[in-house]
Formats: structure tokens, C-alpha cells, sequence
């Protein structure tokens, strides 16, 4: 097991490397000075001149690279252009917030996709299996922005149920932090949901038509038994590891929704740097979720190995 | 011309209309088709329809709810919406369509590379698609359509270029899956070079999951250029795409709520048809699923 | 299981329906996010509002535009206009205890002219020396006469921060802000939050009526008004216009506006670069024939429901300094057309750059097909605000649409962008004669004289144009009946004295 994660680690370098050269020559090529794009209204050549100085923006690319490179593996990921904070800090600050709607949407996703996963396998090919088809691709289909909007409009405009924005940590003000952000949550798990369904459905159909359910059957046990505690466990093992995958996929995927409700999380504070230029945030956040994709991988793939006993003997 | 050249037909004829006929058997995928047809066929005939022209203001008539005069109401500025979902219509569904072959026409050969020859070519290829697939889709393309400038077209090729991993990873799974074949063997032991075998032997049996993945890739494609057009990077104005209707009818929720619907159903349908499409496709080519 | 279910259920509903009892608290929407918290590095507008309730200044101004005391309480020019003398307020504490005094003032006017990342440097360009004449009197002496000192003062200029917070952090001051004014600085969070509460020790401390304030970035315009329906805020800033109507209706809110010191405008490329090298950038004849064919009231009523007013100066006709002799013109088509043949020019191709806005872009849509009539075929080219401020600067435009948020003193609406040196003058605009009358404006305390050259340099730009004003926006409010007090200033910051919540 060690060995097949050093290996795993080993070969995660090369692409860190890959994608820390391609955010940064990315940040570089983008049109517009961020000191001038920071400067807003005033301008004094002088305070700019300096301000260029500061951050390094005149030294040559590889200069400004290298040190940025070598920054990061003793923790120092910059500073943020607009407000001086630096960016470790910053990530520090928002990565809770989408750590938590990611939770919930995975929670929710769960919570919907696996039983509707269940009934359609179970009831392959009639009315309830199309049915649960179609809401899953709608799931899949409905643009997150769109339906944000819409969600807003109706929830928080014509209902006033719900707030339309605002975050308040669970740990603060627990039930703030669910009428804030449950309306997110619920957009973001919509196409996890889908996904969810659709996997669980296969991983269901499957293990049902395989030779020790048949088995089980034959023993006299009740359906309800067969599917719960033979067939859904160990469909359970594509289900964990997809989750694994997905959960990863989320930490960098609420862009647009955030931005929408205005949570201030990771996928508003990217685009928002992006926007004004703020290329050290924008870099170190890249880093932060790549670095926490491959993690996500490698947790996935362990998992696999660990939950499933046939592979697991050959560890 | 040998004998192993005349006899390696692409996919035999009894195969095709085998997947033919389950495709249409499949309800989703005709359903899927048909949706796809009416907005294709919707947008290519724009310029012949009678409708009004898209970019025509009109003082007198901003943002008036849906009317006999106006059947899906008028925007901010007082331009018919009906005539723009039209049009944005073509915005979209060729951005959806020019991204993916973007993304296949320089994800499958580097693929196709990577799995046929292995070893380090394979290697720098794979660690480059890791990197991508590891860096979030959107924000890499709303980067890269930020450094290209806003427009449609460069909407497009940043899309494009953020879906490409997939297909790389895709093409490169089948190649080796395929390698070992038994005809591949026999193609290389009569001594034809590399690309002729990688374009007549591999190729065409690897083509069926692409073609499944880049109609699903279609429908990802269209909600990222909906989302870049919303964010600004996408179609400029005044020329309507659904994405950037839905980003000015933001600012008008509660007034014109009607801005905002039907760009949203439009996008909604035409992905859910493609999904539909992608779906039966891969049922029906599923070798496995009898 | 039915009881466990209505049990819980219950248990729920009162939970989400009882809120924490809380001390009085108003909660502000801002359009977005305020950059650093330090008055001489800060340079975002929103910064300034929330400086209004952080940090006081020497000077502030009143509702009619006029400077009056705040931590200075009088002040005198001397003869020649070159020395500034200003009595500093008796009794006044910085948020952690320190004293105010003139030596603070000197040191934080000093910090603002040499901290090397302070954007004030050039609003305090005028400053030779200042020195602590008296222990609570401060002494500025000036290179030349400049009358517009005092108006700097009334701004970011004249935050007066305490010393020995600005010493310890330097350039990270805007970590832990500490200043003199009504509010002190609780937490910041980036996009998130703003959190200022009641400094107990503040002179004029009885006007204080709200013990915190929350301000909250929401750039969405129809979330911060959901917001402000729900009661999760109080009072939202700089709604859309288009918003002003349901507002107006609404029986629990209230809308206020005014109309702020700035404008909208198009700078037409003269001299920055090869891009100046077209038709528009060299005939006056031309900008002339554009700025007719627009139709200022009509824009104001699509774009802005009326709450703008339309304009054709950099003041707008409710200030002091319009010219009444140069009023706004009304569209004309014929006369466009005529001037554009006198140039030569039957139609002309134009590249319009523009921030990727909603407002703007509907805006610039709309003078599109107005001009079309007279000949002009503009497109349009949405860029990022980011890159548009550097391809203004860089010169690389023919047309960009440019605005400016103000300043009280008419020389801020003027001065560095039409003088031959100006800082943000990227049309590249050089007229001696226009440098001449706007140098001699700053001079003269004498109101009157400076209305005089103000007018005679609006008289020529009217006739070169090197910009095209379009109008001037307004601050619209939304506030919540909950709130007593509260009047738009006219410089568009939120001032809460005297502000209470029910």
C-alpha cells in the first residue's frame, strides 16, 4: 500500500509542475495591467511605478516564475493585489464555505440519487425507471445559473422564504447558515443528484444480474432483502468512489453559482480575481484544487482498492 | 492490394442497422433527435422566417410582457425576444457544435498517439492531460476566454480547449483496449506504417464512444458558452445568444421575468436533447447490451 | 413516529423563526467590494463609504456642497494664498485611546505624501511642508496658491489615522484600521463583510444611535433588493434604475436619490498613440456632429428611468459651476449631418470601446443606432474593465466610454484630464490656452474669478471636445421603513449620524 501511493505521489509532481506553468503563463498573457486595473479612478504614475516594483511585475517572466514556484513550497503563495491579504490567508477564509455547501449539495445529491438510483434498477424498464431517467437528465440539462435564478425569483422575490444571499458559517449561526445557503446547495446537487442516480442504476443492475444474487433468491430471502443487503452493498463500492471523484469536481465547480448567490466562496473569489487581474489569487487557487483534485483521485482509487475484498488480497 | 485491405470493412453492414433500429426503439433518443432537429432546423432558417429582425430597437415597446404583437415579449431595449431566441439559437448551438470538434479534432489524434505508441510520448501526453483535468473546466475556460477577449469565437475555442483532455483520456482507453486485437496485429505484420494503421484499423473501431462522448460534450459545451456569455466573456452585443440574454435579464427579474425564462427552457431543452441523443447512442452501440 | 415527526417539525419551525435578540444594527448592501482598508493606499469609491463612518477628517462637506469643520474646527488662508492654517478639534481620541492632535495630523499627511504605495500623493502635490504649529494647530505651506487643497482634505486626503497603528503596520494598515471616527473597525472579511461598531469615545458621540454596522457586498441587483425585502438589510446603495419604480411602490421601503458630482462621458482618442491617427481624433468638426446626434434625454429616460439627468459638461446643471451659457444641447440631426459633410464625410466607421456592463453596454446600444442616422457606424467593442483602463491609457482606441465618479472641487472634474501634463488625461488633450485658465482657476480663493475662468475653459473644450459628456448618474437608494434618519449626501457617501433603527 505505501508503495502504491509514494507511486501515486511521485508521479503527481510532473503534473503540479504541468499546471503551475500553465495558470501562470495563463495570469501572465491576460490583457490588462492589474496595477492599473487595481488604480481604479486615481493614478499616479510614480505610486504605480512602485507598486510594480513591489510585487516584481517588471523582473523577467522566469525571475517572476521561479520565485513564485519557490514561495509556494515554503507556504508563501503571495499576497492578494487588491487588499494586501495574503492568499494562503484568503483561501483560509473562503475554502470553509465552499467545503460546506459542496457537504450539503454532496448530502443532498445523496439523499436523492441513490434511492431513485435503487427504484429505477429495480423496477427496470417500466414507467418509474423512464420517469426517474428523464428528471435525471433534467438535472444534468438545467442550466445551475439559470435555475439559481429562477430559484431567487421565486423563493426569495414572490415567497420571501429564503434569503437571496448572504453566508453565515454553521458554526456561528447554524440556522442562518441553512436558509442561506440550502437554496445553493440544492442548484450545485442537482446534477450530482443525476449522476448519482444514473451510476447507482448501473451499479445496481449490474450486481443484480450476477450469479450470487441469483443465489439469493433462489435461498427465498425477501426481495427487500436482496437488494438492501446483498445487492446494494456492494454496488456501494462505484458509488463511493464516483462520490470521492465528484466531491473533488465541486470544490472548483460553483462558480457560477456562488457568483449567483453571492456566497463567498472559492468559485466567486476566482472569478472575481480573474476579473480584476488579481493573478496571485488566481494562481494560488488553481494550485489549492488541483492539488486537492489529485488528492480526491488517489483517496478514490484507495479506496477502491481498500472496499473491495478481491483486490484488496493482492495489495 | 492484399487480401487483409479488401476484407477490413470500418463496421459491417448488419451492424449498423442493428444499432439503427435500437436507437430508434429507444423513445429517449427519438425524443432526443426530434428536439434537436426542430432547433437545428429552427436556426438554420432564420434568415428566410418572418420574423423581426433581432437587433432592431424600439423605444416605445422596452420590455413588454408577451402580446400578440410580440409572442415571447420584448427586452430592455425593446427588441422582439422571439426573433433573438432564434437567432441566439444558431449562437448556440454552433458554439455547442464548433467546441466539441475543437476538442475532438485536437483531443483524438494526441489520444490516438498517446495509447498507440506508449512509453514516453504516452507519458508526457497523459501528465499534460492530468494537468488540465485537474485545473476546474470553468475557470479554465473563463480564463483563457478572458485572455483571448469576449467574443463568441473565442468563446468557443476556450471551451473547446478545456473540453479536449476528455477526449484525449477517451481516445487513448479504446487505442488500448484495441491494440491487442488480433487485426491490428496482423496490419502491422504486413508492414503497413504507423498512420495508416492508426487512421484505417484503429481509428474506426475506436470512433463509437467518441462520437457518444462528444454528443454529451455538445451539451456540456452549450451550458459553458451560456455561462461565459453570462459572465460577459461570450457573445457581444447587440448579436443575441441565449447565454447573453440571460445575462441582461438579470438585471430585470422582477420586472421582466419573462427575459429570463425563455432563454433558460431553450437552453434546457436543447441540452436535455442532446443528453437523450448521447444516451441512445451509446445503448445502441453498446456491443455489450444485446 | 407521527408524534416524533410533529414534534420535530415544531421544534424546527421555532428554531428557524426565533432570531437571536440583537443590539441595533444596520445592515448596508454595497454595489461591490471595498479594496484596502487604508486611506492613503484605498481607491475604490465604496472604500470611501465605508471610511465615512471609520475615519474623520479634516474637513467634510455639508448637503448644499460646502466645506465645513469636522476634526478641524476653523482654518485661514493667509495672504498670497499659500499658507493653510487650520485649528484642530480639542478632546478627540483615536479608536484605541490615542490622542488627536496636530502632530498626529502632520503624520499622517506626511504618511500620505511619502508612504511609496500611497495613491494620495498627487491630490497633495501642492504641499511643500506642514508642520505642527501650536499643539493643536496645524501649518500647510504650498509650493503655489492652490484653493483646492481644502477640498482634498474633505476626502481620503484628510483621514486623519492614528500614529502609532500606522507606524507598527505600515503598509499592512489596512488589516486593522484605526481612525477617529463615529464607527470603529470590528472584522473584515474579502466579499464577504465589512463590520464597524460604535466607538464610545467619539467626540459628537450622542448623535450616534446604531451600535454596529454591517456592510455587504452584493453586486446582483436583485438580490440585494430581495435581501432588503426580507429585512436582511437595511438600507441597499446605488440601486438599478430600472429597480426605482417597485421600489417607489413598495409601502415598507423608501427610495431616495441624488444626483451625484460626476459624469458620463466619451473620450475621443486625440493624440494617444497611432489609433489617434483617424478622422474623429482630428476634426472637431466631427465630435461636434457626434455629440449632436445623440439624443441626452431620451437616454436618460431609456437607460436610467429618468433619475439621470443629461449633460454636456463635467458639472451638472444643479452645480454652482455650470455654464449656463453652454446648456444642453438637444438632439439634431440636421445640423450632425452637415457639420459631418463640412468635414467631408458622408458616413464615418468608428470603433466604440465600453466596459462589458449591463448599463453600459444598453447604453452604448442605444447611442449605436442613434448616431447610425447622422452617418456614423460605430462598433462596439465590450471589454473588461480591466482591460479597458489599459488600453485607454495605452492609447489602443478611437471612442471609450469613460466614467467619473466626482470630486466637490470643479478642478477634480477637470484638471488632470484636459492639462497638457494631466495624470489621467488619456485623450492626450493639449491646449495652452484651457492649461493656462485651469492653473490660474486653482489659485484664486475668490469664487466668483474662478467661476470666470471655469466657464471661459468649458467655452473652448465645448467647441474641441476632446471628451463628449453624456450625463450624470445618480445615487439611488433603497431603505428599509425600519430606518430614521437617513439622507443621501450628495458626494453619494452614507453618512450615520443621526441615523437610528426601530
Amino acid at each position: 500500500m505505501p508503495v502504491y501511493i509514494g507511486k501515486r505521489l511521485l508521479v503527481a509532481i510532473p503534473t503540479l509542475l504541468i499546471i503551475s506553468i500553465f495558470v501562470f503563463s495563463l495570469q501572465k498573457l491576460l490583457p490588462g495591467d492589474p496595477i492599473l486595473a487595481m488604480a481604479g479612478e486615481e493614478r499616479d504614475p510614480a505610486t504605480i511605478e512602485f507598486l510594480r516594483e513591489k510585487y516584481h511585475l517588471n523582473d523577467p517572466i522566469i525571475t517572476q516564475y521561479l520565485s513564485w514556484v519557490g514561495g509556494i513550497l515554503v507556504g508563501d503563495f503571495g499576497v492578494s493585489l487588491r487588499t494586501n491579504q495574503p492568499v494562503l490567508e484568503l483561501i483560509g477564509q473562503k475554502l470553509p464555505v465552499t467545503i460546506q455547501l459542496a457537504v450539503m449539495a454532496m448530502i443532498l445529491a445523496m439523499l436523492i440519487g441513490i434511492p431513485a438510483g435503487i427504484l429505477a434498477a429495480v423496477y427496470k424498464n417500466r414507467t418509474l425507471d423512464y420517469v426517474a431517467n428523464v428528471v435525471a437528465l433534467s438535472g444534468l440539462s438545467i442550466p445551475n445559473f439559470w435555475l439559481g435564478i429562477m430559484l431567487i425569483l421565486l423563493v426569495s422575490v414572490n415567497l420571501g422564504w429564503l434569503p437571496a444571499s448572504g453566508y453565515e458559517s454553521i458554526f456561528v449561526d447554524p440556522v442562518r447558515s441553512l436558509k442561506t445557503m440550502i437554496m445553493p446547495a440544492f442548484v450545485l446537487s442537482t446534477a450530482l443528484a443525476a449522476q448519482l442516480m444514473r451510476h447507482t442504476r448501473s451499479a445496481m443492475l449490474g450486481v443484480l444480474s450476477s450469479d450470487y444474487i441469483r443465489t439469493a433468491r433462489a435461498k427465498g430471502l425477501s426481495p427487500r432483502e436482496v437488494i438492501l443487503s446483498h445487492t446494494f452493498r456492494n454496488a456501494l463500492l462505484p458509488i463511493i468512489t464516483l462520490s470521492a471523484l465528484l466531491f473533488g469536481e465541486l470544490l472548483g465547480g460553483a462558480v457560477l453559482t456562488e457568483q449567483i448567490f453571492t456566497i463567498p466562496g472559492f468559485g466567486k473569489l476566482t472569478v472575481d480575481a480573474v476579473f480584476t487581474r488579481d493573478y496571485a489569487v488566481v494562481q494560488g487557487i488553481v494550485m489549492c484544487t488541483a492539488i486537492g483534485f489529485i488528492v480526491m483521485n488517489l483517496i478514490a482509487d484507495i479506496l477502491y482498492v481498500l472496499l473491495n475484498p478481491r483486490l484488496r488480497a493482492t495489495l | 492490394m492484399t487480401a487483409i485491405e479488401q476484407t477490413a470493412p470500418i463496421a459491417k453492414p448488419r451492424q449498423k442497422s442493428r444499432a439503427w433500429r435500437k436507437m430508434r426503439a429507444n423513445r429517449g433518443s427519438m425524443v432526443g433527435m426530434v428536439i434537436i432537429a426542430f432547433f437545428a432546423i429552427i436556426a438554420i432558417a432564420a434568415p428566410i422566417l418572418p420574423i423581426a429582425d433581432p437587433i432592431a430597437t424600439s423605444w416605445s415597446a422596452l420590455r413588454k410582457a408577451p402580446s400578440a404583437a410580440h409572442w415571447l415579449g420584448t427586452d430592455d431595449l425593446g427588441r422582439d425576444i422571439l426573433s433573438r431566441m432564434i437567432w441566439g439559437a444558431r449562437a448556440s448551438l454552433m458554439a455547442g457544435v464548433v467546441s466539441v470538434a475543437i476538442a475532438v479534432a485536437i483531443g483524438v489524434p494526441f489520444g490516438l498517439l498517446s495509447g498507440y505508441f506508449g512509453g514516453w510520448v504516452d507519458q508526457v501526453i497523459q501528465r499534460v492531460t492530468e494537468a488540465l483535468l485537474a485545473m476546474p473546466f470553468l475557470i479554465t475556460a473563463i480564463a483563457l476566454a478572458a485572455f483571448l477577449g469576449p467574443s463568441l469565437t473565442n468563446a468557443m475555442i476556450a471551451i473547446g480547449l478545456s473540453a479536449m483532455p476528455v477526449f484525449v483520456r477517451l481516445t487513448r482507453g479504446q487505442v488500448l483496449a484495441v491494440k491487442t486485437e488480433d487485426y491490428v496485429e496482423g496490419a502491422r505484420s504486413i508492414g503497413l506504417n504507423h498512420v495508416d494503421i492508426m487512421t484505417r484499423y484503429i481509428l474506426p473501431n475506436v470512433f463509437a464512444p467518441i462520437i457518444v462522448q462528444a454528443t454529451l460534450t455538445v451539451a456540456t459545451a452549450i451550458i459553458a458558452e451560456a455561462s461565459l456569455s453570462f459572465l460577459g466573456l461570450g457573445q457581444q452585443a447587440p448579436a443575441p445568444s441565449w447565454g447573453s440574454m440571460l445575462n441582461t435579464a438579470k438585471n430585470f427579474l422582477s420586472q421582466a421575468p419573462w427575459m429570463a425564462m425563455w432563454p433558460g427552457i431553450a437552453i434546457f431543452l436543447v441540452v436535455i436533447g442532446f443528453n437523450l441523443l448521447g444516451d441512445g447512442l451509446r445503448d445502441a452501440l453498446d456491443p455489450r447490451e444485446a | 413516529m407521527k408524534k416524533f415527526a410533529t414534534l420535530t417539525a415544531a421544534l424546527l419551525a421555532s428554531a428557524i423563526m426565533s432570531l437571536p435578540a440583537m443590539a441595533s444594527e444596520l445592515r448596508i448592501g454595497l454595489n461591490d467590494d471595498a479594496d484596502v482598508l487604508d486611506p492613503a493606499q484605498s481607491r475604490t469609491f465604496v472604500g470611501r463609504i465605508v471610511y465615512t463612518a471609520m475615519c474623520d477628517k479634516l474637513v467634510d462637506i455639508s448637503q448644499d456642497m460646502k466645506i465645513i469643520p469636522q476634526l478641524a474646527t476653523e482654518w485661514n488662508w493667509s495672504e498670497g494664498g499659500t499658507v493653510l492654517t487650520m485649528k484642530i478639534r480639542d478632546g478627540v481620541k483615536f479608536h484605541d485611546g490615542e490622542t488627536l492632535d496636530a502632530a498626529a495630523v502632520v503624520a499622517t499627511i506626511e504618511r500620505n505624501m511619502t508612504l511609496p504605495e500611497s495613491r494620495r500623493k498627487s491630490e497633495l502635490s501642492s504641499v511643500a511642508k506642514v508642520e505642527a504649529s501650536g499643539p493643536l494647530e496645524v501649518k500647510f505651506t504650498l509650493k503655489s496658491p492652490d484653493v483646492t487643497l481644502l477640498a482634498q482634505l474633505s476626502d481620503r486626503a484628510g483621514m486623519i489615522v492614528a500614529p502609532k497603528a500606522a507606524k507598527e503596520l505600515g503598509a499592512n494598515f489596512g488589516s486593522k484600521p484605526v481612525c477617529a471616527g463615529p464607527f470603529k473597525f470590528v472584522e473584515r472579511i474579502q466579499q464577504d463583510r465589512i463590520v464597524l461598531e460604535k466607538f464610545a469615545d467619539y467626540w459628537d458621540k450622542d448623535r450616534i444611535l446604531v451600535d454596529k454596522i454591517t456592510y455587504l457586498p452584493i453586486p446582483d441587483t436583485t438580490v440585494k433588493l430581495a435581501n432588503l425585502r426580507s429585512g436582511d438589510l437595511d438600507i441597499a446603495e446605488r440601486i438599478s434604475a430600472s429597480d426605482a419604480e417597485s421600489v417607489k411602490s413598495d409601502p415598507n421601503l423608501t427610495y431616495a436619490d441624488v444626483i451625484g458630482p460626476g459624469y458620463m462621458a466619451m473620450y475621443v482618442n486625440l493624440a494617444n498613440g497611432p489609433r489617434a491617427d483617424n478622422p474623429l481624433g482630428k476634426d472637431k468638426r466631427l465630435r461636434q456632429a457626434f455629440s449632436l446626434a445623440i439624443d441626452r434625454e431620451a437616454i436618460g429616460q431609456i437607460v436610467f428611468e429618468g433619475t439621470s439627468l443629461a449633460g454636456n459638461q463635467p458639472f451638472p446643471s444643479s452645480s454652482p459651476w455650470f455654464n449656463k451659457d453652454l446648456p444642453v444641447p438637444a438632439r439634431d440631426i440636421e445640423k450632425a449631418k452637415q457639420l459631418m459633410k463640412e468635414a467631408g464625410h458622408e458616413t464615418l466607421d468608428i470603433e466604440l470601446q465600453h466596459a462589458n456592463s449591463t448599463t453600459q453596454t444598453q447604453m452604448m446600444q442605444v447611442i449605436q443606432s442613434m448616431v447610425a442616422e447622422a452617418g456614423f457606424n460605430v462598433t462596439l467593442k465590450a471589454t473588461e474593465f480591466a482591460t479597458l483602463l489599459s488600453e485607454q491609457t495605452a492609447g489602443n482606441y478611437q471612442l471609450s466610454r469613460s466614467d467619473w465618479s466626482g470630486r466637490i472641487d470643479p478642478d477634480g472634474n477637470l484638471h488632470q484630464f484636459v492639462t497638457c501634463k494631466g495624470g489621467i488625461n488619456d485623450v492626450k488633450y493639449c491646449n495652452p490656452e484651457v492649461d493656462k485658465l485651469l492653473n490660474e482657476a486653482r489659485t484664486s480663493p475668490d469664487e466668483t474669478v474662478r467661476k470666470e475662468k471655469y466657464d471661459a475653459a468649458g467655452v473652448i473644450l465645448n467647441d474641441d471636445m476632446p471628451i463628449i459628456y453624456l450625463g450624470h448618474q445618480p445615487y439611488a437608494y433603497a431603505i428599509s421603513n425600519k430606518v430614521e434618519g437617513f439622507v443621501p449626501s450628495p458626494d453619494g457617501m452614507m453618512r450615520f449620524l443621526g441615523v437610528s433603527k426601530k
